[in-house]
């Protein structure tokens, strides 16, 4: 297959319309215009690094062991997006990389342990990036939506509290709320594949040249993938969180404050 | 200070200190069995504070609370919040039916038995399978109360449970405290209405800047007050 031959013409070509976005903001006066191209400048060096890490990692006699340590990074980083966005929480750094560890090792188990990718540099480091990049905002949803729930319901929590009910009995239904609507996303997103774009991995495989019904098989078990690894990451963050916010003897403590997302 | 014969709740240098603020303390003081027991004081003079600590919502920094001469410390927190219930200043209402809501505290209560505690609190029966969040704000707080009744409960703690009643319903939820006492249940109150301490206590706290400034029977403190207590009766309202 040929590759894409994209050159610095084309490069600065589609740039003209990061141009137009920021005149339209300028006349507009939407007060964008920094923020769009401090966006577009991140984004080009972030991948242009990427890009150089990735031509090491992914070398014909790289070790597998880089691509490895690549996901571990990737989850390192998961750990710290999580941590960021929902600060003040004791011990969260910890609790979020082992989510999304674990769901990402069960995801992965099930790619490279059934064959449906061989199990090499090439394909670890895009699958595991897919898997890890599509889950974290979900994540970072159910993190702040199961502080927020908390403190927004602190009244009825103590009231359940007062009433006999254990902490994890009094925090459950908010808990319930949270992951509702951290969850609620991943599956609209499930639900409309196919009929507004069509995913990232299909795309992939069409480009390669992959039979259409082959890649629909990838991309169903990708998607199944994503939708379970993403339920089981929320749901050990948030009743993690959940846990660190109720005492051993069944007290409410104060939930951080929070930033505006 | 004036100690109770015999003492229901125990505290002993307790404190509560939040960073560097000190909310309470340091509380040497006993209260008796019998009630009704109001704490009163200014806003911010730590009367809510000391009301988590004897259900044990919170706990001390330091020093020990006592109830019935026992560590609460050392029981088991949900038993205890059981035999020493609470009131909020709002009513607080659950989801669901105000059936549910009692449920909450017991949910072996059989449709009689729920029956039967709204009727205690005033509140026609029909209303069980009612929207809690419907009821009124005068029902409400009388379900609630209901509803920490459904523990069986020895004490109930009442955070100025009446502050956003009208006076009507005030005095309904006085009435209903002055039933409980007659009833073997203790009640203790928090208030910073001074013709509503005049009315309901038998047992008085008053508290300043964390601190108790004078304790004892309500007839004795309130005829010789100390100068802190007599400046706060003095002013009227906080």
């Amino acid at each position: 297959m040929n590759g894409p031959d994209v050159g610095v013409v084309g490069v600065v070509a589609s740039l003209l319309l990061i141009v137009v976005a920021i005149v339209i903001s300028w006349r507009e006066r939407l007060g964008l215009e920094r923020s769009i191209a401090w966006a577009a400048t991140r984004m080009a060096v972030q991948l242009l690094a990427i890009g150089g890490a990735l031509r090491l990692v992914l070398a014909e006699d790289a070790s597998l062991a880089w691509s490895w340590l690549w996901v571990a990074a990737m989850v390192v980083i998961g750990g710290i997006v999580v941590t960021r966005r929902s600060p003040g929480v004791e011990g969260l750094f910890g609790l979020a990389c082992g989510a999304i560890a674990l769901a990402s090792a069960a995801s992965l188990a099930v790619v490279f342990g059934f064959g449906m990718f061989p199990l090499e540099p090439r394909t670890l480091v895009p699958t595991a990036g897919m898997l890890l990049g599509n889950g974290i905002g979900s994540t970072v949803l159910a993190a702040r939506r199961t502080l927020a729930e908390i403190d927004e319901h602190r009244e009825e929590i103590e009231v359940r509290l007062s009433l006999g009910r254990s902490g994890a009995e009094a925090i459950r239904p908010h808990v319930r709320e949270a992951l509702r609507t951290a969850t609620t996303p991943d599956i609209e997103r499930t639900k409309i594949v196919g009929l507004i774009a069509l995913p990232g991995t299909m795309t992939g495989l069409l480009l390669a040249g992959v039979d259409p019904l082959d890649a629909v098989m990838v991309q169903m078990a990708v998607m199944f993938l994503l939708l379970g690894s993403g339920a089981i990451t929320n749901v050990m963050v948030s009743r993690g969180i959940a846990r660190k916010l109720i005492t051993s003897d069944h007290r409410l403590v104060r939930v951080p404050p929070q930033s505006a997302p | 200070m004036n100690e109770p014969a015999r003492a229901l709740f125990q505290l002993d240098a307790v404190e509560v200190t939040r960073g560097d603020k000190r909310i309470l303390g340091p509380i040497d003081l006993a209260m008796p069995a019998t009630g009704p027991v109001v704490i009163a004081g200014p806003s911010g003079s730590g009367k809510s504070s000391l009301l988590r600590l004897l259900n044990r919502l919170d706990v001390p920094t330091q020093g020990t609370v006592r109830y019935h001469g026992e560590a609460v410390a050392t029981v088991d927190p949900t038993e205890h919040r059981r035999r020493v219930a609470m009131v909020f200043q709002r009513p607080v209402v659950l989801p669901g039916t105000v059936t549910d809501n009692l449920l909450e505290a017991d949910p072996a209560l059989s449709p009689e038995k729920v029956a039967e505690m709204l009727g205690q609190v005033g509140l026609d029966p029909g209303v069980a399978r009612q929207q809690a969040r419907d009821l009124s704000g005068g029902e409400a707080q009388r379900m609630c109360l209901a509803r920490s009744l459904a523990t069986e409960p020895d004490v109930v703690l009442f955070d100025e449970s009446t502050s956003s009643l009208d006076p009507a319903n005030a005095a309904r939820i006085e009435g209903l405290a002055a039933t409980l006492e007659q009833r073997g249940i203790t009640v203790i109150w928090v208030t910073h209405d001074l013709d509503q301490l005049r009315r309901v206590a038998r047992w008085v706290v008053f508290l300043a800047d964390g601190l108790v400034v004078q304790a004892g029977p309500a007839a004795e403190v309130l005829a010789q007050p100390v100068a802190a207590v007599a400046d706060f009766l003095a002013a009227g309202t906080p």
